[in-house]
């Protein structure tokens, strides 16, 4: 499974990004190699309009099955999640990204739309 | 003429003198009331007319070709406004965020993106008496008032250019919104509060409307509170002051029933009959 | 820290009054981000005594460099704003008509066209007279807010609380329905929706109410002018009823609230006695549920 995680800084001690659009982070978790690796999205402060869908472009190129965020995708961002096979799980904003993966292992999380 | 009534923030008024002041002229004359608050238009909870016609309102997005597409990626990239996604071999239209600037559709090398008409919203023409009625009113979840509000002024000059007298209910604010709607205005109504609030609002609204020299006035709304800055800013700015409008709970009272104002209140209509008197007298 | 977003759908309901209420009753303890740029009123209350300033950009707009322009006419013919016309001969572009595509950019066949990003207004760090750090921007004439606008109002405020140690952020939301209050509620652990008991009141609240439960955001509503039409009053209670969102207050038509902002006062300092214990009723009721 690759975990994908809307993050405010880089490794486990992290914590979630509640955002999606903005997200200063994005983090994935690949699962089967055990690796984090980490994208930096800070550059979307820089978008006027239409940051959400460009987030979602991004998390799109990673093929990723799995998205664990904060207070979720607005309308035009969730418009472009739906068209992938991903889970999304929200309301996990003040985890620690370690957290936020234990909580989700243990069905903890909350699913989004 | 065209009168536009607008204010720097909502909830100032706007709806009701529009809605008043055109019930009133209509007791005199045909005349023709656009509400153009296309987010949230209200007017309707005043006007009570018959239905005559709807029409829908349409603007040009590009549709994805996958037949012709060769997945390039350009026009993700140059869309200013992220209305155009790559997602691995699929490209998304987000028509939300597209501005219809066509840059897309007649840069795409392989002719991938050809523009293809997207509703906007919805005009409906209602008749009540003398008044013509056009509601204008954006589809839901869309964002940008501005295209449908320049279509709903082609419509009306289309439609009604035998009407004479057309009143303007604009959007709030002092975006680019309230500009389109009352940039085709010879005369525009501002209309606040004697609040700091109000003042500092009324403020950004001169500056806005000074910048398209249209000549302009101003109506205080629930003249009594506050204080007299406002006054003192408008001899200061040699800005007319058209008519103020007292502040009564009564009148909140009328509004929030969506009742009319000027049938209630008899110095009501002295003020609308004082607006409309040097409204004409511009021309 | 605990984020506390505030938004009407509707003007003129009295959300500034009851943000610079909710400022007063914790001036110890937030930091307030007025984000609604559009209209920015808070400062007119909270007085700062002292700000830092910084520019503001956003968005991208064309202009044409007279000398290498050739005077072909191709950015005119494409631009469907129709905000390039020409004069004596020499290309120029209606800043208030640009919508910044940038077409004319990339088609100009001479590189006269550049987009520069656009200074679009400022922002401020300001102390209020109440002691709490106040976040707040100011657009320039004609500018159109933006998600951006807000986010950055928005990260400065919440890097100042942390900074500050404070409970809360309190934020004055942007209207609408777009791009704006979407920042304005992304991140927030709780929304209060101010509306008033009227027709449009209530239609307007429903609207930004459906925007709002796409973040999974609790809500909680209060209820100004409740006593003007008791009708509509107890249907917006049935309906906060239905929707799970939590009804805080109903504040009955008062002449204190434009009296309040005259004087440029808070409500609280308008009429201590009164205000008070509805407010302090409320922030209990607000921290109870976070």
């Amino acid at each position: 499974m690759k975990i994908i995680f809307t993050s405010s800084g880089e490794g486990w001690d992290a914590k979630i990004d509640p955002r999606f659009g903005r997200t200063d982070y994005i983090l994935l978790y690949n699962e089967e190699t055990e690796e984090l690796s980490s994208i930096d999205n800070r550059e979307i402060q820089d978008v006027a309009h239409g940051a959400g869908p460009k987030t979602a472009e991004k998390i799109f190129s990673l093929g990723a099955d799995v998205l664990i965020t904060g207070n979720g995708p607005g309308g035009n961002a969730a418009a472009i999640l739906n068209k992938m096979p991903l889970k999304i799980y929200i309301k996990a904003g003040g985890m620690t990204i370690h957290e936020a993966y234990e909580a989700y292992k243990n069905n903890k999380l909350y699913e989004g739309e | 003429m065209r009168i536009a009534i607008a204010s720097g923030k909502g909830g100032t008024g706007k709806t009701t003198l529009a809605v008043n002041l055109a019930l009133f002229a209509a007791e005199t004359e045909p005349v023709l009331l656009m509400d153009l608050d296309v987010e949230e238009p209200n007017g309707s909870i005043f006007v009570e007319g018959v239905l005559q016609s709807e029409t829908a309102v349409y603007r040009e997005v590009p549709r994805w070709d996958q037949s012709a597409c060769t997945l390039c990626g350009k026009c993700s990239a140059w869309c200013a406004y992220n209305a155009l996604l790559k997602l691995g071999d699929t490209i998304l239209v987000m028509p939300n965020l597209c501005h219809s600037c066509h840059a897309c559709s007649e840069l795409c090398p392989a002719e991938a993106l050809p523009m293809k008409q997207e509703s906007l919203g919805k005009l409906s023409y209602l008749e009540c008496g003398n008044l013509r009625f056009v509601e204008s009113k954006l589809d839901i979840g869309l964002e940008q008032a501005s295209p449908l509000i320049a279509e709903s002024l082609k419509y009306a000059d289309k439609m009604f250019s035998d009407i004479g007298f057309q009143i303007i209910d604009s959007p709030p604010g002092t975006a680019c919104a309230m500009l389109s709607a009352v940039k085709t205005a010879d005369f525009v109504v501002l209309i606040s509060e004697p609040t700091p609030f109000g003042l500092h609002d009324l403020n950004l609204a001169v500056e806005t409307i000074r910048q398209l020299s249209i000549p302009f006035g101003v109506v205080v709304n629930r003249d009594g509170i506050g204080n007299d800055d406002i006054y003192k800013y408008l001899e200061q700015e040699g800005i007319v002051l058209l008519a103020g409008i007292p502040n009564q709970r009564r009148i909140a009272e009328i509004y929030s029933q969506g009742g009319l104002l000027y049938k209630a209140i008899p110095e009501f209509r002295t003020s609308l009959d004082k607006v409309l008197r040097y409204a004409k007298g511009i021309r | 820290m605990k984020e506390i977003v505030i938004i009407s759908g509707k003007g003129g309901t009295g959300k500034s009054s009851i943000c610079c209420a909710l400022a007063h009753l914790w001036k110890d303890r937030a930091v307030i981000a007025d984000c609604d740029v559009d209209a920015a009123d808070m400062h007119l209350i909270l007085h700062p005594q002292s700000s830092e300033s910084k520019d503001f950009f956003s968005g991208i707009k064309a202009t044409i460099e007279a000398e290498t322009c050739s005077s072909c006419g191709l950015c005119a013919s494409v631009c469907r704003f129709d905000a390039i016309s020409a004069q004596k001969g020499k290309y120029l572009v209606n800043q208030l008509d640009c919508e910044g595509c940038a077409y004319c950019y990339r088609i100009c066949p001479t590189g006269a066209i550049s987009i520069p990003e656009q200074k679009v207004g400022q922002y401020h760090i300001s102390q209020s007279r109440l002691g709490c750090t106040l976040i707040h921007a100011q657009l320039n004439i004609g500018a159109e807010n933006s998600g951006k606008l807000v986010s950055k109002v928005k990260s400065v405020a919440r890097h100042q609380a942390k900074q500050e140690h404070k409970d809360f952020l309190l934020v004055d939301g942007s209207p609408g329905i777009g791009c704006p209050v979407i920042a304005s509620l992304s991140g927030a652990h709780f929304v209060i929706l101010v509306t008033e008991a009227s027709k449009s009141g209530f239609s307007d609240l429903k609207r930004v109410w459906e925007l709002v439960k796409r973040f999974n955001i609790p809500g909680a509503c209060i209820v100004n002018k409740a006593d003007i039409n008791p009708v509509i009053c107890r249907e917006i209670n049935e309906y906060l009823l239905k929707e799970k969102i939590l009804a805080l207050s109903e504040i009955p038509y008062s002449e204190d609230f434009p009296a309040a902002i005259s004087m440029g006062r808070t409500l609280m300092e308008q009429n201590e006695s009164t205000w008070r214990p509805i407010f302090e009723k409320m922030g209990n009721a607000i921290k109870e549920i976070m």
